[in-house]
C-alpha cells in the first residue's frame, strides 16, 4: 500500500499492462476467465484514480504525485509523470470508460485473449499521454496508442462493408478504415515529431515545464536560418495539425467516420470517449502554454475551424442513413465546441472569459466522453441484434424495447445538450466564454460572429439527434423485427450495467457540475493566468 | 417552514414522481396515477401557501422571497442559481399550480382509467376500444384504457417539474433549464402516440421549431451574461444602472442598443415557445398529442412560459423608454404580437378540427399579450396571461371532453371513419353532455370577452384601453378586428358543437364524461369567471372601486417604476363591447342552422381566401420548400461531395502519388539504371561476367576447392599489400 | 594478462567450422548440436563482453589484446571493443545463435552450410573487434567470401547464380577501393613517421593532411559503404536477400550490412575525420536518397523479401545519415540503429523464411491468414513492423529519434523530407502484415501449414525481446553507445 501511495501514477499507468501479461498466460479456451480478469483488472486503475481524485489538492499549483525516473539519458529525456486538475479529469474519464468498454465487449467471442490484452494496452497508452510530463514520453504514448486501436478495428471491426478507392478498386471497409486511421494519424503526428525533435535539439531537454518557459520565452534571434517568429509559427501549426487531426477538426476529420463506423462497439466507445480527447488535451497542455503569442494570433483560424467542425459536423451527421455514422459525425460536431472554447481562450488568455471558455471546453471533453461512449454503445446494442445500422430498416421499435428506447432518448438528449443534463452546462460555458471574448468590454470582434454561427450548429445538432431517435424508435413499427427469429430482444442486464454509470454521471454533472468543475476551474486558473 | 425553503421544494414532487413512475411503478396504473396526481397536489399545496404568504406581505415587490447558491465556478467568481417569488412569480405560480393540478386529475379520466384493456391496442397508438360482454351476453365495444398509461403520467410529471422550475427560478439560466425540459416533454408528449407518423413528425417539428428560438435565446443569455456578469432577475431588471448602461451601449447589429439586442434575442426564444408568427407552425400540429397535453402545453404552461419570459425581461426591452413612442425592440415585439393576433385569428375562422380552432385562438391570444408588452402595457399583458391560462385550459379540457364523448359514440356505432374531432360531425351535444356544454360556454364567452361577467373581458379590455391611451392606433385597430374574429369563431365553434341538431349518429350516442374530467372543468370555469374581478380598473363605471384593482397594485410591484393605470375612457370600452357581442351574435346567426353535409357558410363569401385560410396561409409548404429541402440537400453535399469527394479524394491522391513514385523509382530508374547499367552492363563488361564464369565453375560443391579459392584470395591480397607497401 | 575473451569469441567459430568439417556429413544432428553449442558459447561470451563494457563505460578500448603477427609490416592481431562495437558484437552473437536455430531444418549438406556460416560469423566478429587495419580487411574478406558460396549453393534456385555473383563482386570491388585508401594511409603515415603500422589507434593520431584526407576519404568510406548498401550501390543487397537462404539473409541484412557501415565509420570517419567533414554533405545526400528512395520502392514490391530488402536499404540509409551528421545525437542514433535494424531484419527474414518454407511462395498477394497456423511468426513479424515504422516503445524509435535530432542540426528540410519515410514505411509494413498474415487464407494452404518448431520460437522470442527491451529501456544501450560516440567526436575535434 505504501508503495502504491508513493507510486500512485505509475501504478495506475502500468497496471493494465501487467494485467494484460497475466491474461496472456490464461488458457485461450477459457474466454469467461479472460473477460472477467480483464474487467476486474480494469477496475483497479479506476479505483485508484478515484482515490487519486480524493487525494488531489485542487488549489495547489503545479503538478502533483510527480514521479521521475531516468529513461533516455543520452538525449536528456526522463520518464516523468504527474497530474494537475486537467489531466486528472481525463485520467478519471479514461479509467472509467475502459471497464465499461470491456464490459461492453463481453459478447466478443473470437480471439478474446488478444482483444482484451489490446484493450488494456490501449488504456495504458491513453493514460500515458495524460500523465506524461516529458515531451518525448508524451509522444511515445501518443503514438503507441494507435497500435492497439489499429488492430481492434482491423481484426474485430464489422466484417461487412466495402469501401471504393480510386479506379473502382474495392477494399474491405474495416481494412480501409484501420489503415486510414493509423497512417493518417501518423502522418499528422510527423509535424509534431519533428517539432519535438527541434525543441529537443534547441534546449537539450524534453521536460515539459522547462520547455514551456524556455520556448514560450524564446522570441529573439534566428533559428535554422529563419527568424524565430517564423519558426514558431510553423511549429505552432505542426502541433496544431497533429492535434486537430486527432480531435478531429474539419477538414482533417474524414478518418473518424470510417474508423468509428468500422470499429467494434467498445472500440468506438473508447475512440470517441477518450482518443479524441487526446487531441484536445494536446491543445491545452502543449499548444496554449508553448505558443501563447501564436495561439492568440491564429485564434481566428482556430475559431474558424471549430465553427466549421460544428456546422459541417451537424449537417453531415444529419445527412447519414447509417446510425453509427450519424453518431460518429456528431463527435465532430461536439468536439468542435471544445476547440471553440480553446480558440476563445487563446484569443483572450488570462481573462475571466477565457477561463470560463476553458472550463467549458474541458468539461465538454468529459461530457462528450460520457455521452458519445453511451451513444456508440447503444448503437452497438441495436446493431448486435439486428445486424444492420441502416436507419431506414428500423422504425417504431419503441414498443418492442421500451427500456432501450428510454435509455436511448435519455442519452440522445444528453448529447443534444438538453439543460439539466451534462452537455448543456459545458456548451453553455463555452458559448458564454467565447461570446464574452467576442464582446470584450463592449468591443466586438470576430469571436462573437463565430459563436453565433456555432449556435446555428447547435440547432442542427437537434435536427440529427431527433432524426436518429425518430427513425429508430418512432413511427409505424417495422414488422420485420416484431416476430419470428428476427424478434428484437430487450436490452439485457449487462448492457444496462454498462449504461447505468454513464447515465448517472450525465445526470449528476447536469444538475450539480460543481464537484468536477471546481477542480477544472482551479486548474485552468493556475495554468493560464 | 421558511417560505424560501418551501419554494425550493415546490418543483421536487413532480420530479420524484417522474423517477418513481419510470423506475418502479410503471407496471401499476393505479399506483402511477396516484403518485402523479399526489405530486401535483403537493406542489399545488406548496404553491398556494407561498401565494397567500406573498399577498399577505404589503409592498411585497420590495421584500420578495429569494435564496440562491453557487452553481458554476467561473474563474474567480461563481454563477449563482436560486429561487425567488416576486409578485409576478406569485400570480404565475397561482394559475400554474391550479391548471397543472386540474390537468393531472383530468388525465385520469381522459386516459380511461378503470376501463378494460383494448382488444388490439398497442403502445404508441391511441386506444381502439375493447369488447365487453354484459350480463345479458350482449357484446358491445367500450373505451379501452391507454396502454402507456403510467408513462403518460411520468411525462406529465416531468413537464410539471419543468414549469415549476421555470416559475420559481430567480435567473434566466434556470428559467432556460425549465424551458428546455418542457421542450423535451412536449416533444415526448406530442409524440406520445409515436405509432402515428403524423404524431412523430409533429413532435420533431415542435421541438425543432422551438429550438430555433431557443438557440437565439441562448445566444441572448450568453450576451447578457457577458455584458452584466449575472443572469439574476433582480440584479438586472431591478437595477437602474445596469439597465441604463445596457441601454446606452451600442451594438454593431442594426444599430440596436445592447439592451435592445439582448431583448430581441431573448424574444426570439419566445416567438418559438409561444408560437408567434413566423415560428407558429408547430403549435397546430401539436394537437396530435392527447388532449390534456394540448391543454398543458398551450394553455397552462409552455406557451405561457414564453410570454412570462417577455414579461420578465420587460424592463430590459423598455430600458430608457420615455413612455412616448416605442423603442426599436418594443416596436418589433408589438408588430409581431399584433400581426400574430390577427393572422392566427383569420386561420381559426376556417378550421374544422375542434382542437385546431383552439390552437389558433391560443396563438392569436398570445399575440394579444405580446402586442400589449410591445406597447408597454405590462399589467394588461400579465393579467391577460393569467385569465387566458384559465379559460383556455378550460376550453381545451372541454374540447377533450367533447372528443371523449364523441369517441364513445364512435365506438358505439363502430364506424371508425368518423373523425371525433371534426366539428361538422357534432352538433346538439348540449343535452348529451350538459356539464361540458355549460363550462365550455363559459370558457368560450371568456375567450370572446363577453362583457362584465367573464375574466377575458377585463383583461382584453385593459389591453385595448392601453393601446388607446398611448395612441397606438394601428395596434388598437388590429387587435379590435382580431377580437371580433375571436368572438366570431368562438361562437362558430360553440354553435357547431353543442347547438342545433346532431349531424351524425355518433353525435347522438355521445354522452357525458366521468367526474374526474368534469370536476376540473367546473373548477376552471369558476376562475374563468372570477379571476377577472381582481383586476377591475378603478374608474370603471359602476363596478370600478367596488373591489380594489388588486392585480394592478400587486403585480405592479414587480417593477421599480410602478406603472400607473391608464385613465378610463369610453371609446375602448365601447369597442370591446361591440366586437365581443357583435362577433358572438354574428357567429350564431351564420352557423345556427347548419345541416349535415352542408359546406361552411363562409366558403362562398370568402371565395379564394377560404382555402388560403384553411391551409394556414401555406406556411408549412413554404417552410418545407425553403428550409427543410435545402438543409437536407446541403447535408447531402457535405457528406458525399465534401468529405468523401474532396477531402478523401485528396488523401487518396497522396496514396496514389506515393505508389506512383515508388513505381517510377523502381521501374524507370532502379532496374534500368542501377541494375542494368551500373550493375550489369558496365560492370559486367569489365569484370563481372568473366569473373562470374570463373566463379561459377568452382561450384562443384567440393569443399577443398573452396578452401583453395579462399587461400588464393588471401595470397592475392597479400601480394597487393606487398606491392603497395614497398 | 587478462583472459583473451575477444580472440576466443572471434576464433571459436572458425574452430567450430573446422570441427564440423572433420565430422562425417551423415552425422547431421551431431553437426547441428556442435553448431548450436558453438553459437551459444559465442553468444554467452559476447553477452558477457557487452555486460562488462556496459558496467564500466570508458572512452578507451577495452579487452584489448595485441599479438605481433607480421612485425615487419607492423601488422598485429589487435583486438578491442568500445561502446560502438560492443553492441555489434552482441548483435552478431544473437544473430548467429538465432541463425543456427532457424537453420536447424537444413538438410542439404548441413555440414558445409554451418561451416561456411561460422566462417562468416567469425569474420564478422573479427571486423567488429579489430583495431588493426590489416586484420580488419582480413576478416572482412573472410566474412564476404562465404556469402558467395552460401547463396550460390543453398540459395533460391531462380536467381542464386546471378545474385551471388553480383553480391560478391560488388563487395570485392568495394573492398578494393577501401583497401587502396587504407594502404595509402599506411604508406603516408610511414613517410611521415618512418614507422609502418596498421594499428588504427596509431593511425588515428597520424594527423593526415587536409588534402590527403580530402582525396582518400571518399574511396575508403564508399568502398565500405557499398556493403552498407549506400545509394547507388545498394542493389546487390535486395537481390542478395531474395536469393539467399533464410539464415544467410539474416546474417546478410542483420550483421553484414552493419559490417559495411561500421567499417566505414572506423576506417573512413575515425581515421580521416577532416575528410569526413569535407565530404559529409555528399554522404548526407546519398543517405537521404537511400532513406526515401528505399522506402518508396519497398512500397510497391510484391515479394516479401524484396520489401524487406528495400526497407533495409532505407533503414541503413538512416545509419549513414546519422554518421553524416557528425553530431553526437546523429552518431548515437546510428549506433543504436545498427543494432536495432540488425535484430529487426534478422527477425523479418526469419519470419519470411518460416512462411516460405511452408507456403513455398513469398508473393504477398498469394499469401493470407498466416497468423492462424503460425501465430508466433505473425506476432514476431508484427513487432518487427512496429520497429521498422519507428513506433515508439520499440527499438526503432529509440534509434531513429536521435538520428533525426542529428539531422535537425544539419538541415531542418532534410529532417522533414526523411521523416516522410516513416509514414511510407508504416503504410507498407502494415499492408504486408495485413495481406500476408490476416485476411482469408488461400484454399491450397489449408492444413498444409505445419506449426513452427520450439527452436524457431526461441529464435523469434529472443529477437523480439531485444527490440522491445531496447525500446522500453533505451538506457540498456544508449549510455554505452554514447561513450563510443564521445570517442568519435574527440577525433572529429568535438564537431
Amino acid at each position: 500500500m505504501d508503495f502504491i501511495s508513493t507510486h500512485l501514477l505509475t501504478t495506475i499507468l502500468f497496471f493494465p499492462v501487467a494485467a494484460a501479461l497475466v491474461i496472456w498466460f490464461l488458457p485461450a479456451d477459457q474466454p469467461k476467465a479472460v473477460r472477467w480478469t480483464a474487467f476486474l483488472a480494469s477496475l483497479v486503475p479506476f479505483g485508484l484514480s478515484v482515490w487519486l481524485w480524493t487525494q488531489f489538492n485542487a488549489s495547489q499549483a503545479g503538478f502533483q504525485f510527480q514521479e521521475q525516473y531516468t529513461w533516455f539519458e543520452a538525449i536528456n529525456s526522463t520518464f516523468h509523470v504527474g497530474v494537475d486538475g486537467l489531466s486528472l479529469t481525463m485520467v478519471l474519464l479514461t479509467t472509467l470508460l475502459t471497464p465499461l468498454a470491456i464490459l461492453a465487449s463481453f459478447n466478443i467471442t473470437e480471439k478474446v485473449k488478444a482483444y482484451m490484452m489490446l484493450f488494456l494496452f490501449l488504456e495504458t497508452g491513453m493514460l500515458g499521454v495524460f500523465l506524461a510530463l516529458d515531451l518525448l514520453i508524451f509522444f511515445v504514448f501518443w503514438e503507441i496508442g494507435l497500435v492497439p486501436m489499429y488492430f481492434l478495428i482491423n481484426q474485430w471491426g464489422s466484417p461487412k462493408g466495402e469501401r471504393e478507392l480510386w479506379g473502382g478498386m474495392k477494399v474491405s471497409a474495416r481494412n480501409y478504415a484501420s489503415l486510414k486511421f493509423m497512417v493518417y494519424t501518423m502522418a499528422g503526428s510527423l509535424g509534431l515529431l519533428l517539432a519535438i525533435q527541434m525543441l529537443g535539439v534547441l534546449f537539450q531537454t524534453y521536460d515539459l515545464m522547462t520547455l514551456t518557459e524556455k520556448w514560450s520565452g524564446f522570441n529573439e534571434g534566428t533559428l535554422l536560418g529563419m527568424n524565430v517568429s517564423t519558426v514558431k509559427a510553423i511549429s505552432f501549426w505542426a502541433f496544431t495539425i497533429a492535434f486537430a487531426l486527432k480531435v478531429p477538426v474539419w477538414p482533417f476529420h474524414t478518418w473518424l467516420p470510417d474508423a468509428h463506423t468500422e470499429a467494434p462497439t467498445a472500440g468506438s466507445m473508447i475512440l470517441a470517449g477518450v482518443l479524441l480527447k487526446l487531441g484536445a488535451y494536446g491543445f491545452l497542455r502543449l499548444v496554449l502554454p508553448f505558443y501563447p503569442v501564436e495561439s492568440q494570433y491564429y485564434a481566428g483560424w482556430l475559431a474558424f475551424l471549430a465553427t466549421m467542425a460544428i456546422v459541417f459536423g451537424a449537417f453531415a451527421s444529419f445527412g447519414q442513413t447509417d446510425f453509427k455514422r450519424l453518431v460518429a459525425y456528431s463527435s465532430v460536431n461536439h468536439m468542435g465546441f471544445v476547440l471553440l472554447g480553446i480558440a476563445a481562450a487563446a484569443k483572450a488568455i488570462g481573462t475571466q472569459d477565457a477561463t470560463i471558455a476553458l472550463n467549458g471546453a474541458v468539461l465538454q471533453m468529459f461530457n462528450h466522453g460520457l455521452s458519445a461512449a453511451g451513444m456508440f454503445f447503444l448503437v452497438g446494442v441495436i446493431y448486435e441484434r439486428t445486424h444492420t445500422r441502416n436507419l431506414n430498416e428500423f422504425g417504431g421499435l419503441f414498443p418492442l424495447v421500451p427500456v432501450y428506447g428510454g435509455i436511448l432518448i435519455f442519452t440522445s438528449m444528453a448529447s443534444l445538450g438538453l439543460p439539466g443534463l451534462n452537455g448543456f452546462v459545458s456548451e453553455f460555458l463555452v458559448v458564454r466564454g467565447a461570446f464574452g471574448v467576442g464582446y470584450a468590454g463592449g468591443e466586438w470582434n470576430y469571436m462573437a460572429v463565430y459563436t453565433a454561427i456555432a449556435m446555428l450548429g447547435l440547432l442542427f445538432t437537434g435536427a440529427y439527434i431527433l432524426k436518429g431517435v425518430r427513425k429508430v424508435l418512432h413511427g409505424p413499427l417495422n414488422e420485420h423485427w416484431a416476430h419470428g427469429e428476427h424478434k428484437l430482444t430487450e436490452i439485457n442486464t449487462r448492457e444496462i450495467l454498462v449504461m447505468a454509470p454513464l447515465m448517472i454521471l450525465i445526470l449528476i454533472l447536469g444538475i450539480w457540475p460543481m464537484w468536477m468543475l471546481d477542480v477544472i476551474n482551479k486548474a485552468m486558473l493556475l495554468l493560464f493566468s | 417552514m421558511a417560505p424560501e425553503t418551501l419554494i425550493w421544494l415546490i418543483p421536487l414532487p413532480p420530479l420524484l414522481a417522474f423517477f418513481l413512475i419510470v423506475l418502479f411503478t410503471n407496471k401499476s396504473k393505479a399506483l402511477s396515477h396516484t403518485i402523479g396526481v399526489g405530486a401535483a397536489a403537493l406542489s399545488w399545496l406548496g404553491s398556494m401557501v407561498i401565494f397567500f404568504q406573498a399577498i399577505g406581505v404589503d409592498h411585497f415587490g420590495e421584500k420578495i422571497f429569494k435564496s440562491s447558491i453557487n452553481w458554476l465556478p467561473t474563474g474567480t467568481d461563481f454563477l449563482k442559481i436560486g429561487v425567488q417569488i416576486d409578485p409576478l412569480g406569485a400570480v404565475t405560480l397561482f394559475f400554474v399550480a391550479w391548471t397543472i393540478f386540474m390537468i393531472f386529475l383530468y388525465s385520469v379520466g381522459y386516459q380511461n382509467f378503470g376501463q378494460p384493456k383494448g382488444d388490439h391496442d398497442r403502445p404508441g397508438l391511441p386506444p381502439h376500444g375493447a369488447t365487453v360482454t354484459d350480463e345479458h351476453g350482449h357484446k358491445h365495444t367500450v373505451l379501452s384504457v391507454e396502454p402507456m398509461y403510467s408513462r403518460f403520467f411520468a411525462f406529465l410529471a416531468l413537464f410539471a417539474f419543468g414549469m415549476y422550475v421555470l416559475v420559481v427560478s430567480d435567473n434566466l439560466l434556470t428559467l432556460f433549464v425549465g424551458w428546455e425540459i418542457m421542450g423535451l416533454c412536449s416533444y415526448l408528449l406530442i409524440g406520445f402516440w409515436y405509432g402515428k407518423p403524423s404524431a412523430r413528425n409533429a413532435a420533431v417539428k415542435a421541438f425543432m421549431t422551438t429550438r430555433v428560438g431557443d438557440v437565439f435565446m441562448l445566444l441572448g443569455l450568453a450576451l447578457l451574461y457577458s455584458a452584466t456578469g449575472t443572469l439574476n432577475y433582480r440584479a438586472i431588471f431591478y437595477n437602474e444602472e445596469v439597465l441604463h448602461s445596457l441601454a446606452t451601449t451600442m451594438t454593431p447589429v442594426l444599430g440596436l442598443s445592447a439592451a435592445g439586442l439582448i431583448g430581441l434575442l431573448l424574444f426570439i426564444g419566445t416567438i418559438g415557445k409561444s408560437a408567434q408568427w413566423p415560428l407558429h407552425v408547430w403549435l397546430p400540429d401539436a394537437m396530435e398529442g392527447p388532449t390534456p397535453v394540448s391543454a398543458m402545453i398551450h394553455a397552462a404552461t409552455m406557451v405561457s412560459a414564453g410570454v412570462y419570459m417577455v414579461i420578465r425581461i420587460f424592463p430590459l426591452v423598455t430600458a430608457d423608454w420615455t413612455g412616448h413612442g416605442l423603442t426599436t425592440a418594443m416596436s418589433v415585439i408589438a408588430f409581431i404580437g399584433a400581426f400574430t393576433a390577427i393572422f392566427a385569428a383569420t386561420i381559426a375562422l376556417a378550421q374544422n378540427d375542434i382542437k385546431r380552432v383552439l390552437a389558433y385562438s391560443t396563438i392569436s391570444q398570445l399575440g394579444f399579450m405580446i402586442a400589449a408588452l410591445g406597447m408597454g402595457a405590462y399589467i394588461a399583458a400579465a393579467f391577460h396571461l393569467v385569465t387566458h391560462a384559465f379559460f383556455k385550459a378550460l376550453l381545451f379540457l372541454g374540447s377533450g371532453s367533447v372528443i371523449h364523448g364523441m369517441e364513445h359514440g364512435v365506438l358505439h356505432t363502430g364506424n371508425h371513419k368518423v373523425d371525433p374531432q371534426d366539428m361538422w360531425n357534432m352538433g346538439g351535444l348540449k343535452n348529451k353532455m350538459p356539464i361540458t356544454f355549460w363550462t365550455f360556454l363559459i370558457g368560450g364567452l371568456a375567450l370572446s370577452g363577453f362583457p362584465l361577467v367573464t375574466a377575458g373581458f377585463w383583461s382584453k379590455d385593459e389591453i385595448l384601453a392601453d393601446a388607446f391611451a398611448h395612441e397606438h392606433w394601428t395596434i388598437l385597430a388590429t387587435l379590435s378586428i382580431a377580437a371580433l374574429m375571436t368572438a366570431f369563431y368562438t361562437m362558430r365553434q360553440i354553435t357547431l358543437t353543442f347547438l342545433g341538431q346532431p349531424r351524425t349518429k355518433e353525435a347522438e350516442h355521445a354522452h357525458e364524461t366521468p367526474w374526474t374530467m368534469t370536476t376540473p372543468l367546473v373548477v376552471l370555469s369558476v376562475f374563468a369567471v372570477g379571476f377577472g374581478w381582481v383586476g377591475i380598473p378603478e374608474h370603471f363605471p359602476g363596478l370600478g372601486g367596488l373591489i380594489p384593482n388588486w392585480f394592478h397594485d400587486f403585480v405592479g410591484g414587480t417593477l421599480i417604476k410602478h406603472p400607473k393605470p391608464v385613465e378610463f375612457s369610453w371609446i375602448p370600452l365601447t369597442i370591446s363591447l361591440v366586437v365581443a357581442l357583435g362577433g358572438l351574435t354574428l357567429g350564431w346567426l351564420v352557423y345556427k342552422d347548419v345541416k349535415a353535409g352542408d359546406a361552411d357558410p363562409l366558403e362562398k363569401p370568402l371565395g379564394f381566401l377560404y382555402p388560403f385560410l384553411k391551409n394556414k396561409w401555406y406556411f408549412d409548404e413554404f417552410y418545407s420548400y425553403f428550409v427543410i429541402k435545402p438543409m437536407t440537400w446541403i447535408s447531402e453535399v457535405f457528406t458525399k461531395g465534401m468529405d468523401q469527394g474532396v477531402i478523401d479524394g485528396i488523401l487518396h491522391f497522396f496514396a496514389r502519388a506515393a505508389l506512383f513514385i515508388g513505381h517510377v523509382f523502381r521501374n524507370y530508374f532502379d532496374k534500368p539504371v542501377i541494375n542494368e547499367l551500373i550493375g550489369d552492363k558496365l560492370g559486367a563488361y569489365w569484370t563481372f561476367q568473366p569473373a562470374g564464369r570463373a566463379l561459377s565453375k568452382t561450384q562443384t560443391g567440393r569443399i577443398q576447392t573452396y578452401l583453395i579459392g579462399a587461400v588464393a584470395v588471401f595470397v592475392a591480397i597479400g601480394a597487393a599489400l606487398y606491392l603497395f607497401a614497398f | 594478462m587478462q583472459f583473451p575473451v575477444l580472440s576466443i569469441i572471434v576464433f571459436a567459430p572458425f574452430v567450430a567450422a573446422v570441427i564440423m568439417l572433420l565430422m562425417k556429413p551423415e552425422a547431421k544432428n551431431e553437426i547441428r548440436v556442435t553448431a548450436l553449442s558453438a553459437a551459444v558459447f559465442d553468444l554467452v561470451l559476447s553477452g558477457w563482453v557487452y555486460y562488462q563494457v556496459y558496467m564500466h563505460p570508458s572512452l578507451e578500448y577495452q579487452f584489448v589484446e595485441k599479438y605481433e603477427w607480421l612485425p615487419v609490416l607492423g601488422i598485429s592481431l589487435n583486438f578491442g571493443v568500445d561502446g560502438m562495437s560492443a553492441p555489434l558484437v552482441l548483435l552478431t552473437g544473437i544473430v548467429m545463435f538465432t541463425g543456427v536455430l532457424i537453420s536447424w531444418g537444413i538438410d542439404d549438406r548441413p555440414r558445409e552450410f554451418f561451416a561456411f556460416l561460422f566462417l562468416l560469423a567469425g569474420g564478422v566478429f573479427g571486423v567488429f573487434v579489430s583495431l588493426d587495419l590489416f586484420m580488419l580487411f582480413f576478416f572482412y574478406e573472410i566474412a564476404v567470401f562465404p556469402m558467395y558460396l552460401l547463396i550460390a549453393i543453398w540459395g533460391w534456385k531462380v536467381t542464386r547464380e546471378y545474385a551471388a555473383m553480383k553480391l560478391t563482386l560488388y563487395l570485392f570491388l568495394g573492398s578494393v577501393f577501401s583497401l587502396v585508401g587504407a594502404l595509402a594511409m599506411v604508406f603516408v603515415n610511414y613517410q611521415n613517421t618512418g614507422v609502418i603500422t596498421f594499428d588504427m589507434l596509431a593511425l588515428e593520431k597520424a594527423g593526415f593532411s587536409q588534402a590527403f584526407q580530402y582525396i582518400w576519404f571518399l574511396p575508403t568510406f564508399m568502398g565500405f559503404a557499398i556493403l552498407g548498401g549506400i545509394f547507388p550501390f545498394h542493389n546487390w543487397s535486395p537481390d542478395g536477400h531474395v536469393a539467399a537462404p533464410t539464415a544467410v539473409s539474416m546474417f546478410h541484412a542483420g550483421v553484414l550490412m552493419k559490417l559495411g557501415a561500421f567499417a566505414a565509420l572506423r576506417v573512413g570517419i575515425m581515421l580521416l575525420p577532416e575528410g569526413a567533414k569535407q565530404w559529409a554533405w555528399l554522404i548526407f545526400g546519398l543517405a537521404m536518397v537511400n532513406v526515401v528512395y528505399g522506402a518508396f520502392i519497398a512500397m510497391i514490391q510484391q515479394d516479401m523479401k524484396y520489401v524487406i530488402g528495400f526497407s533495409s536499404v532505407s533503414h541503413m540509409g538512416l545509419v549513414a545519415l546519422g554518421f553524416a551528421t557528425l553530431t553526437r545525437e546523429g552518431i548515437l542514433g546510428a549506433g543504436l540503429q545498427m543494432f536495432s535494424h540488425g535484430v529487426m531484419t534478422a527477425l523479418f527474414f526469419a519470419a519470411v523464411g518460416m512462411v516460405y518454407d511452408r507456403a513455398h511462395t513469398r508473393q504477398i498477394p498469394e499469401l493470407g491468414g498466416m497468423i492462424k497456423p503460425l501465430p508466433w511468426v505473425g506476432i514476431g513479424f508484427i513487432i518487427g513492423s512496429l520497429v521498422s515504422m519507428g513506433m515508439p516503445g520499440f527499438s526503432g524509435f529509440v534509434a531513429e529519434f536521435p538520428i533525426f535530432m542529428g539531422v535537425w542540426q544539419v538541415s531542418g528540410l532534410a529532417a522533414i523530407l526523411a521523416s516522410l519515410s516513416i509514414v511510407i514505411t508504416a503504410a507498407y509494413v502494415l499492408l504486408v502484415v495485413r495481406r500476408a498474415f490476416f485476411g482469408e487464407m488461400p484454399k491450397q494452404f489449408e492444413h498444409h501449414i505445419t506449426p513452427i518448431t520450439p527452436l524457431d520460437k526461441v529464435a523469434i522470442v529472443t529477437l523480439c525481446a531485444c527490440m522491445v527491451l531496447l525500446g522500453l529501456f533505451p538506457g540498456l544501450m544508449a549510455p554505452m553507445v554514447s561513450t563510443g560516440v564521445e570517442n568519435i567526436l574527440r577525433l572529429l575535434g568535438g564537431a
